[in-house]
């Protein structure tokens, strides 16, 4: 294992007093390893609250900021963050308009946050509304399975739904949009590599040269299937299939079309796969209204990809477009 | 000892769980390698550890305040599924018992509150291919035991005997909860961690609470 790293015991704490340090603006509660927005609480303004393991940056906490997140929590690497820290991060952006927590589905996040919001509520008069990603079409959704899991959409939702915050919209109607925008989009991803987790100092699974991963989830889970590599305008089909077969994109407006990458990946590699995406959608009929492209959700340093597709109508267009300025993303003044 | 545990005997049997999960690690962490994402011995063992200096730190005046505070320290430090699902299961317990030692009826009820409690956080259900499957067979022989008129020592060890049986029954199961359902499958075969963890917090109170330590 080659990384930057001092002791694989003190990565999160680390990069925590990194992030501090480069930003400023955010205020990085180390004890409770929660990063904060600087000015939180908002007073009157809906408190957003994300989390999750580390080894995703720049989500979540590099997405706290004006237009997006109040406050991420920070767990350890590719593990739940637990109840205290989202407790901490749900009192710290109490602005008086209630907070939302952006949960994404997997069995430790949605426990560890159903568990926070119990604490919360039996300590204060907080409201505080959940709302759960699960927009990974690889993950079969069924009674036998703990769910589709929670990936791109996750960073579109916090971008569009931290708009609407900012807006001055209730909370209602922020937990309706956060519903709305998780029901409309769908994901799926692709490892050319495996990721190393720094505490366990070897690759998670082993891929060899000629193959890649098609269905992997972000911490190195496995996918659907094992394939020989294929050229990208391949995976590119190979990933939209099955998300254009979920769910009907060829509306009117379009859609936000995310190509995303899982951190091992040069961005020349994913602007080269956005083309191939491109025709795919093309030849789909599906319009594109917005891009990203980037790496914004990933996975350690595993080489791969993830395409997202967010079916959006004028109101989501205009949230996207809102200004926004976080580490991660930023944009407009 | 015989017929109640006070709080030296839970003391005991927390601090004899974390020794055999401490003990137990690298092959926790092994079988949740296999199936889910390598992390569940070492997350139990942080946990466990914690709580054990909170205990000999502060130490709590009755069971149902030890009980109450291993679930929090559990909630607090573990992360992941399992500091939920436990830090649940120690607290539904410590609801359940008094302020006074705990009789063997008590404390058969006690676990049987914390199973419920682990089903209603989880939603597993028996043959998901979770800790459910280790700790239900567990709270059953120590009710058919604590029925018959037996000691709180033999019902403890039935209970323990249960929760392995119930641990090996994993192996077989597909897992339809948690990181290992994305499996499917290929989950077939392969021991469950999480009950595999259960079934060594009942060998501690074997040795524990059940006067053979």
């Amino acid at each position: 294992m080659k990384k930057l790293i001092n002791d694989p015991a003190d990565v999160v704490s680390d990069a925590l007093r990194g992030m501090a340090a480069a930003h400023p603006e955010l205020r990085v509660d180390h004890e409770n390893r929660v990063v904060f927005r600087g000015d939180a609480p908002v007073q009157g303004k809906v408190g957003l609250v994300s989390g999750g393991g580390s080894g995703h940056e720049p989500m979540h906490g590099g997405f706290v900021g004006p237009g997006m997140l109040d406050a991420a929590c920070a767990g350890e690497v590719f593990t739940s963050p637990v109840p205290d820290q989202m407790v901490a991060a749900t009192k710290g952006v109490d602005g008086g308009a209630g907070v939302l927590h952006i949960v994404k589905n997997y069995t430790g996040d949605v426990l560890n946050f159903e568990m926070a919001a119990e604490m919360v509520a039996a300590e204060s008069g907080t409201e505080v509304v959940s709302v759960v990603t699960d927009d990974d079409v690889a993950v079969q959704d069924s009674l036998y399975t703990a769910g589709r899991r929670g990936v791109g959409v996750t960073v579109l939702l916090e971008k569009i739904v931290g708009a609407a915050a900012e807006q001055g919209r209730p909370l209602s109607g922020v937990a309706d949009l956060a519903r709305k925008v998780n029901a409309q989009g769908r994901s799926m991803g692709m490892a050319l590599t495996s990721c190393t987790v720094p505490a366990a100092g070897r690759p998670t699974f082993d891929l060899s040269d000629d193959e890649m991963e098609i269905g992997v989830g972000i911490h190195g889970e496995p996918g659907r299937r094992r394939v020989p590599l294929a050229p990208a305008r391949e995976i590119a089909e190979m990933l939209l299939e099955p998300v254009l077969g979920d769910l009907d994109f060829t509306g009117s407006d379009g859609a936000l079309v995310f190509v995303n990458g899982l951190g091992g990946t040069p961005l020349l590699e994913l602007y080269l796969l956005f083309a191939d995406v491109t025709a795919v959608l093309e030849k789909a009929g599906v319009r594109i209204a917005r891009s990203l492209v980037g790496s914004y959700m990933t996975s350690l340093d595993m080489a791969g990809c993830s395409v997202t597709l967010l079916k959006v109508d004028d109101d989501l267009v205009r949230l996207w477009d809102a200004p926004v300025r976080t580490p991660g993303l930023r944009w407009g003044t | 000892m015989a017929d109640g545990v006070d709080v030296q005997a839970l003391t005991a049997w927390v601090r004899e769980f974390d020794r055999l999960v401490a003990e137990h690690e690298g092959e926790l962490t092994g079988l949740d390698a296999a199936i889910g994402d390598a992390d569940h011995g070492a997350n139990m063992h942080r946990g466990l550890t914690a709580a054990v200096a909170a205990l000999a730190g502060t130490p709590p005046a009755d069971p149902a305040a030890l009980l109450k505070q291993v679930g929090m320290t559990l909630i607090s430090k573990v992360g992941g599924a399992s500091g939920p699902l436990y830090g649940t299961l120690f607290l539904r317990m410590a609801g359940a018992v008094g302020t006074d030692e705990v009789d063997a009826a008590t404390y058969a009820r006690a676990l049987r509150a914390g199973l419920d409690g682990v089903l209603a956080r989880g939603k597993a259900e028996p043959g998901d291919k979770t800790m459910v499957d280790a700790l239900g067979p567990a709270c059953d022989a120590l009710d058919q035991e604590m029925a018959a008129g037996g000691s709180l020592a033999e019902a403890l060890r039935r209970a323990a005997t249960a929760a392995r049986q119930g641990r090996d029954a994993t192996v077989p199961m597909l897992a339809r909860k948690g990181r290992a359902s994305y499996l499917g499958e290929r989950s077939i075969g392969h021991q469950d961690p999480g009950a595999t963890t259960t079934a060594l917090l009942l060998d501690a109170a074997v040795t524990t609470l059940g006067g053979e330590g």
